[in-house]
């Protein structure tokens, strides 16, 4: 049994403008150990999908589906169950270090809460502890820094701080909402090694979601495009960039800046905008920019289609997509 | 920076790339007792303008404080002889210093109409009036923080919308009728309370504290209205903050979160507000005060002010402006207690 199955997972928001449809139907397995990414540009419903997983979306969101974790299914737990699993056996770190550690906190005292909360720590055992993951999460001089205020810590360092409150119980599962897009590129790369040191080192499982394809290429097992809220395309990390199968996944493959690229050239660019989560259209919600689409496509969303191990794409032209474009 | 990579990139992960540089850290010692010298000498300041203002209004402006504390039917020997009393035939610089000792000192001079010294009689009349307003205070942050959160945490649901409802209620209602209402119910209908007066402090604690509950529950209501707004909105406003969606992720539950992590976030506003209500508390007994008839610095300054017992109204004026800027100095101190950034980079 995997330690995370995602079945028909779907997040409706109720807003102003009628019901927005931000995840639909998305199934995907985590087994334990395994790292999985998700991929997609913003408002595709990755942000969403791990907020659902937590059961943290905002509260006039509606979540349906399954999230079995363990078996358990998280859609249906009680607030007093998911209090003792979140930050426990599921952890998060979010994209902007800068906002998400509490001001009027010092570090140490944030990263001792959980281990007081769900491990019972004393307030000393848990400092000592938090003293530990500092350093762990390569702070130097953490015995000084455990009691440093957030904003004394530089971008890159709050980061690290925020890895190790998410790791300090060892959870089963680390979710990474775009942990290192707000940081600056020489300080990203430090940061990613050290999440992929982590979770080798505890066995951890990972979700990393990023709208970086080359930071999802080399950091997890398997990766999920997400596309309005849907998953477009799915399976082991290298047959998905080997297959580049779906039109969405190839636009967002040559989309991407490259050294050598020649000054001067524009960067390649998916035509039109993400569709309206409000207004979705009726069939694949990529047709109105895809250079394939067809009459059928408008029609209802595409199923996906299994292209051999574990790699499954949700387009009724993936024949045409494979020739390359004219 | 340099200097930085030098000491600590010999031992870094990844040689080639800079580690992140340390945000430069002054010791939190060094940095809190600088901050509360700059405090301290605005305290000073603003102290110093306050009394020159009130000694330039009274004293030196054209009109003479005899002529107003005698009348104008007053005989010109006993007009000389009031302003030989007061040392106004003295140059005003010699006069506002000889204030300023006198202040600083303690000896504050005499009441013309009751012939006591001023200092005795503030002396008697704060121990009516502190006790009232650090009761009203009292009464209205509680009242307010435990309404605002209730609210903010039941934020478009009944329980938020009767707060809300009774927030408006109290903003409108004027505290002189509340004090009458209260009186009413509380001293005439029920008989609980007497309805004015105040039996001293003499006969123990508790005569004097029953006393005083009924105003200051009319000063605290209009106080704890707005305040409870405040809160509220601050609340919601803190709830949206990524630190706290951190605090749930960590398994935090929704009330604990409240309290540990948005509660304190949420201060800054109501502090600055709370500092605001408790100068107008002051203004405000003056009303109260006399409504209920206690023995107040606020029916001093009233009664001195239709008496013209200029002597009087000039110390206790100043008083109240001390108080007031003593209460910001406070605020100040509070949110530098509240939110460590604001310890280090003041203005």
């Amino acid at each position: 049994m995997a330690l995370l199955e995602v079945r028909d997972l779907s997040v409706e928001i109720a807003t102003s403008r009628g019901t927005g449809f931000a995840v639909r139907g998305l199934n995907f397995a985590l087994e334990r150990g395994q790292t999985l990414g998700i991929v997609g540009e913003s408002g595709c419903g990755k942000s969403m999908t791990a907020l659902a997983l937590m059961r943290l979306v905002p509260e006039n969101a509606r979540i349906g589906g399954a999230i079995l974790f363990d078996g358990e299914d998280l859609a249906q737990a009680d607030e007093a169950r998911l209090c003792q699993i979140r930050g426990n056996r599921i952890a998060m770190i979010f994209q902007e270090p800068m906002t998400s550690l509490n001001p009027v906190h010092t570090i140490g005292r944030q990263i001792a809460e959980p281990l007081m909360m769900h491990r019972g720590l004393d307030a000393a055992s848990a400092r000592a502890e938090a003293i530990r993951l500092l350093d762990r999460v390569g702070i130097p001089e953490a015995r000084r820094r455990v009691d440093s205020w957030p904003h004394q810590l530089s971008g890159g360092q709050r980061q690290r701080a925020m890895i190790a409150m998410a790791l300090s119980c060892g959870p089963d599962i680390l979710l990474a909402d775009e942990p290192t897009t707000a940081l600056d590129v020489t300080i990203q790369r430090q940061i990613l090694t050290l999440i992929g040191d982590l979770v080798r080192d505890s066995g951890m499982s990972l979700i990393l979601i990023s709208h970086d394809l080359g930071v999802i290429a080399e950091t997890v097992d398997s990766t999920v495009v997400m596309y309005g809220g849907m998953a477009v395309e799915s399976g082991p990390t290298a047959r998905v960039f080997a297959g580049l199968a779906h039109p969405y996944t190839q636009g967002l493959f040559a989309a991407r800046p490259q050294l050598g690229q020649g000054a001067g050239k524009r960067l390649a660019t998916i035509a039109g905008v993400v569709p309206d989560l409000v207004d979705l259209p009726a069939g694949c919600a990529f047709a109105g920019r895809c250079r394939l689409a067809v009459q059928a496509c408008r029609v209802a969303p595409p199923a996906p289609q299994d292209l051999g191990l574990g790699h499954s794409a949700a387009c009724l032209r993936l024949d045409a997509a494979r020739e390359p474009a004219a | 920076m340099l200097l930085w990579t030098a000491i600590h990139g010999s031992h870094g992960i990844a040689a080639a790339i800079p580690r992140e540089p340390i945000a430069v850290q002054i010791a939190a010692g060094a940095g809190v007792s600088v901050f509360l010298f700059r405090r301290f000498l605005t305290f000073l300041g603003t102290l110093v303008g306050a009394s020159v203002v009130v000694f330039l209004v009274l004293e030196v402006l054209p009109g003479d404080p005899a002529l107003i504390m005698l009348g104008t039917e007053a005989q010109a020997d006993t007009l000389a002889a009031l302003r030989k009393k007061l040392g106004l035939e003295r140059p005003p610089l010699e006069r506002y210093f000889d204030w300023i000792g006198g202040l600083v000192t303690g000896s504050l001079g005499m009441s013309h109409t009751y012939s006591v010294p001023v200092a005795n009689l503030i002396l008697e009349r704060l121990q009516v009036t502190v006790p009232l307003a650090a009761m009203a205070i009292t009464l209205s942050t509680a009242l307010a923080l435990a309404l605002g959160l209730y609210a903010a945490a039941r934020h478009n649901r009944p329980g938020d919308y009767g707060v809300m409802a009774f927030a408006q209620l109290g903003i409108a209602i004027p505290g002189f009728w509340f004090a009458i209402l209260l009186v009413l119910l509380f001293a005439v209908v029920l008989g609980w309370f007497s309805a004015g007066g105040f039996p001293g402090w003499g006969d123990g604690f508790w005569p004097g504290f029953k006393s005083l509950i009924l105003p200051a529950s009319a000063l605290a209501l209009a106080q704890a209205a707005i305040l409870s707004r405040v809160t509220r909105s601050s609340v919601l406003e803190v709830m949206r903050e990524d630190y706290v969606r951190t605090a749930r992720a960590k398994g935090l539950t929704r009330r604990r979160t409240l309290i540990r992590h948005v509660l304190r976030n949420a201060l800054i506003p109501v502090v600055t507000i709370m500092g605001l209500q408790l100068s107008n508390l002051l203004t405000g007994t003056i009303i109260i005060e006399s409504v209920f008839h206690l023995p107040g610095l606020g029916r001093l300054v009233f009664q001195a002010i239709s008496q013209r017992d200029l002597p009087v109204v000039k110390d206790v004026v100043v008083l109240f402006a001390a108080m007031v800027v003593a209460i910001n100095f406070l605020v100040d101190m509070l949110y530098a207690a509240i939110d460590p950034r604001l310890r280090l980079h003041d203005d």
